[in-house]
């Protein structure tokens, strides 16, 4: 097949990362979490301390969840000098949620994004895109970040990151490129015309040896994919504010076309998009052991 | 009086040339992104096998995703194309069903060939060849090791992807699980298998059932297939030239195109 050969370098790999709040002292906090939230294509970890985000990490997911987990909480705490020991509370969520060993109790992602996306983004926030590495979800929340409805698809690649992921490997750029680019045309083309993934693959090889430049290419790779989240979020309808979570939301090729399609502005973060579902469930450890649940510091 | 049928696939241009109403010539090429030049590679292999030119052929139809890029003096669906071969070959067979590079069909057919009804999935790999070829790949191994290799299991992995880019990353991790190859290949067969007679119960499963198209000289998805219908699935010989002879036949027939 087209794209495979000599693919010695991984376009679609994407940058991992940890980091905290040195404004945080965890030392003198009274409640601390954490949030595992170990997805189909990346994990994440995130520390809590007193309702404020004060560490996190993102990595990808290996082949076994409980190491993912166990990998992506080490990493979180890198350098914080804190240790297990002192986190009276762990919530797993994700995919691979029930497979997080050193886990208190596990709650859906939905609920997670829902609450994450509201410190991320504020009690303003109506409706929340996440856009993961094999899901796409449309989730309402109220004013406290609370699941009203949502959909949810599953079971095609199509608007996912690894959908993202594969065109990124076949056209050989990064992944962290891929939106700009995409943007880099003069004119909107016809956007792809095959749902799946595999079928747009061959699609977008035979596009190429019509001539097409590689930005052209991914710009109808982008605005059909973008158009195909439009068709999600309408069967819950798009209530504003509205804002994206998840890997996707760093793609500016993607954001961009939703917010003209959409006709909607997404509500700007300083935080790592993909870090909501995890910031959810250490959010959610936090009103536990306020009610007295967990480990005592 | 010589015909010929050109059926371009998304993978493959297949050509059958007729002679009087018997089957003189058959070949393939690969399609690749010049479908012209692929069916004028098949046609002139067809000719030279057969010992004919060009100008001795009366008339050409088409047929196939690709049928509307070659010149032809005229042109019938798949579906068409398919349900009037399998009728010259086996006349008893009452579900067709076709699986090829990018698209899963069945066709209920009634006597003479005729269509009473039909389904197509052209949307999703999942239910295609492509989905084979791409998890064959995952595995390092050719098509036909894959395919036989599935015979070899006795147990059945369940597959939780339904799309064939997630499934590449459930194989991997069934790979890396140490589940044997063996084991994968035939849940792979099992999930494509399962997703086509789905499909195909929506028009209903009669006997005789016939497999034709690409994933016919697979021998594990046949047996996937026979297990996931639970009936007898007949592959005719050249199950994937049974396209290009209906359109053979119809060009034989001088009928008009559809």
């Amino acid at each position: 097949m087209m794209g495979d050969d000599g693919a010695s370098k991984e376009f679609w790999r994407w940058k991992e990362c940890n980091s905290r709040f040195e404004e945080v002292d965890w030392r003198g906090g009274k409640v601390i979490t954490a949030g595992v939230d170990v997805g189909s294509v990346s994990s994440q970890a995130v520390i809590v301390v007193d309702d404020r985000l004060y560490a996190f990490s993102s990595a990808r997911t290996g082949s076994s969840s409980p190491d993912s987990a166990r990998r992506a909480m080490d990493w979180a705490l890198e350098g914080t000098g804190m240790t297990m020991q002192d986190i009276q509370y762990v919530i797993g969520t994700g995919y691979g949620r029930v497979n997080v060993p050193f886990a208190d109790r596990a709650i859906t992602e939905i609920a997670c994004h829902g609450r994450g996306a509201n410190y991320m983004f504020g009690d303003t926030v109506r409706t929340v895109l996440d856009m993961g590495g094999q899901d796409c979800k449309a989730i309402h929340v109220d004013d406290r970040g609370k699941v009203t409805q949502f959909l949810m698809n599953d079971k095609c690649a199509a608007g996912t990151g690894r959908g993202m992921e594969v065109f990124a490997d076949l056209l050989g750029v990064s992944i962290e490129d891929v939106g700009d680019l995409s943007l880099d045309v003069d004119e909107e083309p016809t956007p792809v015309s095959s749902t799946c993934v595999v079928f747009a693959k061959s699609e977008a090889t035979g596009l190429l040896r019509s001539g097409w430049p590689k930005e052209k290419v991914l710009a109808a790779y982008c605005s059909a994919m973008a158009h195909r989240v439009v068709s999600l979020l309408r069967r819950i309808e798009v209530e504003a504010d509205f804002a994206v979570t998840g890997g996707i939301a760093k793609n500016r090729g993607i954001t961009k076309r939703l917010e003209r399609e959409l006709g909607l502005t997404i509500l700007p973060t300083t935080y790592d998009t993909q870090i909501a579902g995890a910031l959810g469930a250490a959010l959610f450890g936090q009103t536990l052991v306020q009610r007295g649940k967990g480990r005592k510091r | 009086m010589v015909t010929a049928g050109i059926d371009i696939g998304s993978k493959s241009v297949k050509v059958v040339l007729l002679k009087d109403g018997q089957v003189v010539a058959r070949a393939l090429a690969r399609t690749g992104f010049t479908p012209r030049e692929a069916a004028s590679t098949a046609m002139g292999a067809a000719l030279e096998m057969a010992g004919l030119r060009r100008e001795d052929v009366a008339r050409t139809v088409a047929t196939g995703a690709g049928r509307k890029e070659i010149p032809a003096d005229g042109e019938i669906t798949e579906v068409t194309a398919s349900a009037r071969g399998m009728s010259s070959i086996l006349p008893e067979v009452r579900t067709l069903i076709d699986v090829g590079t990018e698209e899963g069909r069945a066709v209920k057919v009634g006597e003479d060939g005729r269509v009473i009804d039909f389904v197509v999935n052209d949307k999703c790999a999942a239910g295609s060849g492509a989905f084979t070829e791409a998890m064959a790949r995952a595995l390092e191994m050719t098509l036909d090791e894959f395919g036989r290799i599935s015979l070899e299991s006795e147990r059945s992995v369940p597959m939780n992807a339904q799309c064939a880019v997630f499934a590449e990353s459930e194989v991997v991790s069934l790979v890396h699980s140490n589940t044997p190859k063996k084991d994968i290949a035939r849940a792979v067969h099992d999930a494509i298998a399962s997703r086509l007679v789905s499909m195909v119960r929506r028009i209903g499963i009669e006997e005789k059932v016939a497999l034709i198209g690409g994933l016919a000289l697979n021998v594990g998805f046949h047996a996937a297939l026979e297990r996931s219908a639970r009936t007898t699935v007949t592959i005719p010989d050249h199950p994937e030239y049974v396209g290009a002879l209906g359109a053979a036949l119809a060009a034989a027939r001088e009928e008009r195109p559809t």
